[in-house]
């Protein structure tokens, strides 16, 4: 609808605020009670003015949870998940949508079918797996009696173990299947002419040389919206990383801001937990600040 | 430069077969054109010759190479598609080299090689452009400047200007020939417009439901149509078709209304026939001149350089093409003329042309 009068300018813009002030509000109470000193923080009703204990707040906090390598551990399995989100569901897309092969359709489903069991439903066998990679495999050959067919000939207890508790890998390996990625490259990949695949056969690029020299490029956009998704979906991540890093030195900063909030009859520093969180938040706002322009295009059309 | 032989070629889709046993040879350094309606096969038929889609039978060769199972980069041929098929993120020059970088060319190679076919194209000043900013027709050249580049044995074209303008597709129809003048490569173009395949074409393919009608040069196929739907499909307006009947005395037109003294030659009295006169070859007399067929004309049709007038012929719909500007009024009376050896006869049952009523037809010298 493209109308335009002043009333409705006025009505629409109110509209706009409301939703505007909805969404800023939280923000700038956080900031401001990271301004304040202990003493007015506890305030009731809080002051709305800034006060001027920011930067000391600040230090305090990154001081106090030690945020410096905890930031570190959060970036490296944000980026991490979000770059194996991208590769692998290109991939995955790529195939499904340009190669002919048998079970085709039911990978396709078998991959839609994931999208209903989530990290949450399957934390405790996944667990299991990361405690030791080499489960599986143990149960195998334990069911199958190849581990006591083992045991009598050669003596040796079969004890396959592979612990990736406490690692990056651990982190991030788990976390980087994906399914809406997989469907958002499918459809975009639909989308790319037939004839242009055709033309790259004639030109004699293979399937690989097409995937890399032509398909990527196009989807530059998607691969940009997809990744800042992964990113803030990865960083905010709060379970996964609390169940398997019982060493401090793997923690990420979203578990680690569960020190500086104040324990029931502690010391209220609520200032000292909203700099915290200022920390906390700054990153994934600069990644979609910096991505927006090819997330937006991403996500709302193909490119023309 | 290469010969290309077509043996017995099917294509089948599940159980639906859209190609039937198709022949052809195609000579070194010929222009081809496969005219035909949508969905005659001669797309799927090109598509067979570049590799893009698998033969369900019989053999193309290239050169005297069987390419059945050989995959496209390396049967030789360049193809011009009808949605030219850019990679749309590549500059123009990119788009050119592409297949150099991917047969691994040097760059400084690549590069001079890129400029020399832009050169021939007029596309030296664009080099630098991305495909959408340029013009249908100019994206239609570097579709050509990719296909040139690497120098193939076989151009193919599918359709390649049925998405320009009327005045674009004149103008690139002739920069086509040139460049085929010039290259003297062998190129196969597959088109459903016919003003297309006869200017283009050293010898025209007529295919219908996945079959050839016809080989021939524009000039055989026009003036000596092997079928009944080749002498439809050619030319425009189309040529008339009256259905008739032999008689002992000749032939009985239009269920017994109008009458035909032609020699029946071999054929059966009673056999079903249908006689075929082109728009041209009418002209137009004053009604009850004898010897010609009396009709009433219903519309006409100005096209500058001439008219079409659509006439009733005891309920049949006939056409003539007159250049004279003086023309009759509709719902007026007029006479059809025509010389006997501008009727084409064909069998009513399998539309194939009879041969049987004259000794001899001329063939305009070519």
């Amino acid at each position: 609808m493209v109308e335009r009068t002043p009333i409705l300018n006025f009505f629409t813009h109110l509209i706009l605020f409301v939703g505007f002030v909805f969404c800023v509000a939280p923000f700038v109470i956080v900031a401001i009670a990271a301004s304040h000193s202990l003493k007015e923080v506890n305030d009731v009703p809080m002051s709305l003015l800034p006060g001027s204990e920011f930067w000391v707040n600040i230090k305090t906090a990154w001081t106090t949870a030690d945020l410096g390598p905890k930031l570190f551990n959060s970036f490296v399995m944000a980026a991490g998940v979000a770059a194996g989100k991208v590769i692998i569901s290109a991939l995955t897309a790529f195939s499904i949508v340009y190669f002919r092969y048998p079970g085709r359709m039911l990978i396709f489903w078998l991959i839609f079918v994931t999208l209903m069991l989530p990290l949450e439903v399957r934390i405790v066998p996944t667990y299991a797996v990361v405690a030791n990679v080499m489960s599986p495999y143990q149960a195998i050959l334990d069911v199958t009696g190849l581990s006591w067919l083992i045991e009598k000939v050669s003596g040796v207890q079969v004890s396959l173990s592979l612990g990736l508790l406490n690692s990056y890998t651990g982190l991030i390996m788990p976390l980087i299947a994906t399914a809406t990625g997989t469907f958002l490259y499918r459809q975009f990949f639909l989308t790319v002419p037939d004839e242009l695949t055709e033309a790259a056969r004639m030109d004699g690029a293979g399937a690989l040389r097409f995937f890399i020299d032509i398909l990527l490029p196009l989807s530059r956009n998607n691969m940009a919206a997809l990744g800042t998704i992964m990113f803030l979906w990865a960083w905010n991540q709060y379970l996964w990383p609390l169940l398997i890093t019982t060493d401090a030195s793997h923690a990420t900063a979203v578990t680690e801001l569960k020190q500086l909030i104040p324990n029931v009859g502690g010391i209220p520093e609520w200032n000292i937990a909203m700099a915290g969180t200022l920390i906390v938040m700054l990153p994934p706002l600069v990644v979609v600040v910096a991505m927006q322009r090819w997330f937006v295009r991403g996500l709302i059309a193909t490119e023309k | 430069m290469a010969s290309i032989t077509i043996r017995d070629v099917r294509k089948s889709y599940a159980k639906m077969q859209v190609v039937h046993g198709v022949n052809l040879d195609i000579a070194s350094g010929e222009f081809v054109v496969i005219l035909g309606p949508s969905g005659c096969g001669k797309s799927t038929l090109l598509r067979m010759i570049a590799g893009l889609e698998e033969i369900s039978g019989g053999t193309i060769a290239i050169d005297g190479k069987v390419v059945n199972t050989l995959e496209p980069r390396e049967r030789g041929c360049a193809m011009v598609f009808q949605n030219y098929a850019l990679y749309p993120h590549m500059s123009v020059a990119q788009n050119i080299g592409y297949s150099l970088k991917v047969a691994g060319v040097p760059v400084a190679e690549r590069a001079q090689r890129i400029q020399a076919v832009a050169r021939i194209l007029e596309l030296e000043h664009l080099l630098d452009r991305k495909p959408m900013a340029l013009s249908g027709g100019q994206r239609q050249r570097v579709a050509m400047g990719r296909a040139m580049i690497r120098e193939p044995k076989v151009f193919l074209f599918d359709e390649p200007l049925s998405n320009l303008d009327a005045k674009l597709r004149v103008q690139m129809r002739s920069e086509i020939r040139k460049l085929h003048r010039r290259l003297s490569a062998t190129s196969v173009f597959v088109t459903h417009d016919q003003v297309e395949a006869m200017t283009l074409a050293d010898r025209l393919v007529v295919m219908n439901g996945g079959r050839v009608e016809q080989v021939g040069t524009p000039a055989e196929v026009y003036s000596r149509p092997a079928s009944r739907f080749v002498a439809t499909f050619v030319g425009a307006p189309a040529m008339n078709m009256l259905e008739g009947e032999v008689t002992l005395d000749g032939l009985s037109l239009l269920g017994g209304s109008r009458k035909l003294n032609v020699s029946r030659a071999g054929l059966p009295v009673g056999s079903k026939i249908a006689v075929g006169i082109r728009p041209e070859a009418v002209r137009l007399v004053a009604p009850g001149t004898p010897g010609a067929l009396d009709a009433t004309v219903d519309l006409v049709e100005e096209l500058g350089a001439g008219r079409v007038i659509y006439v009733d012929l005891d309920g049949a719909a006939f056409s003539v093409v007159t250049s004279e500007t003086a023309h009759p009024a509709p719902g007026s009376a007029v006479g059809l003329q025509f010389s006997e050896a501008d009727l084409h006869f064909f069998s009513s049952e399998t539309g194939s042309r009879l041969d049987v009523f004259k000794a001899s037809m001329p063939v305009p010298a070519l």
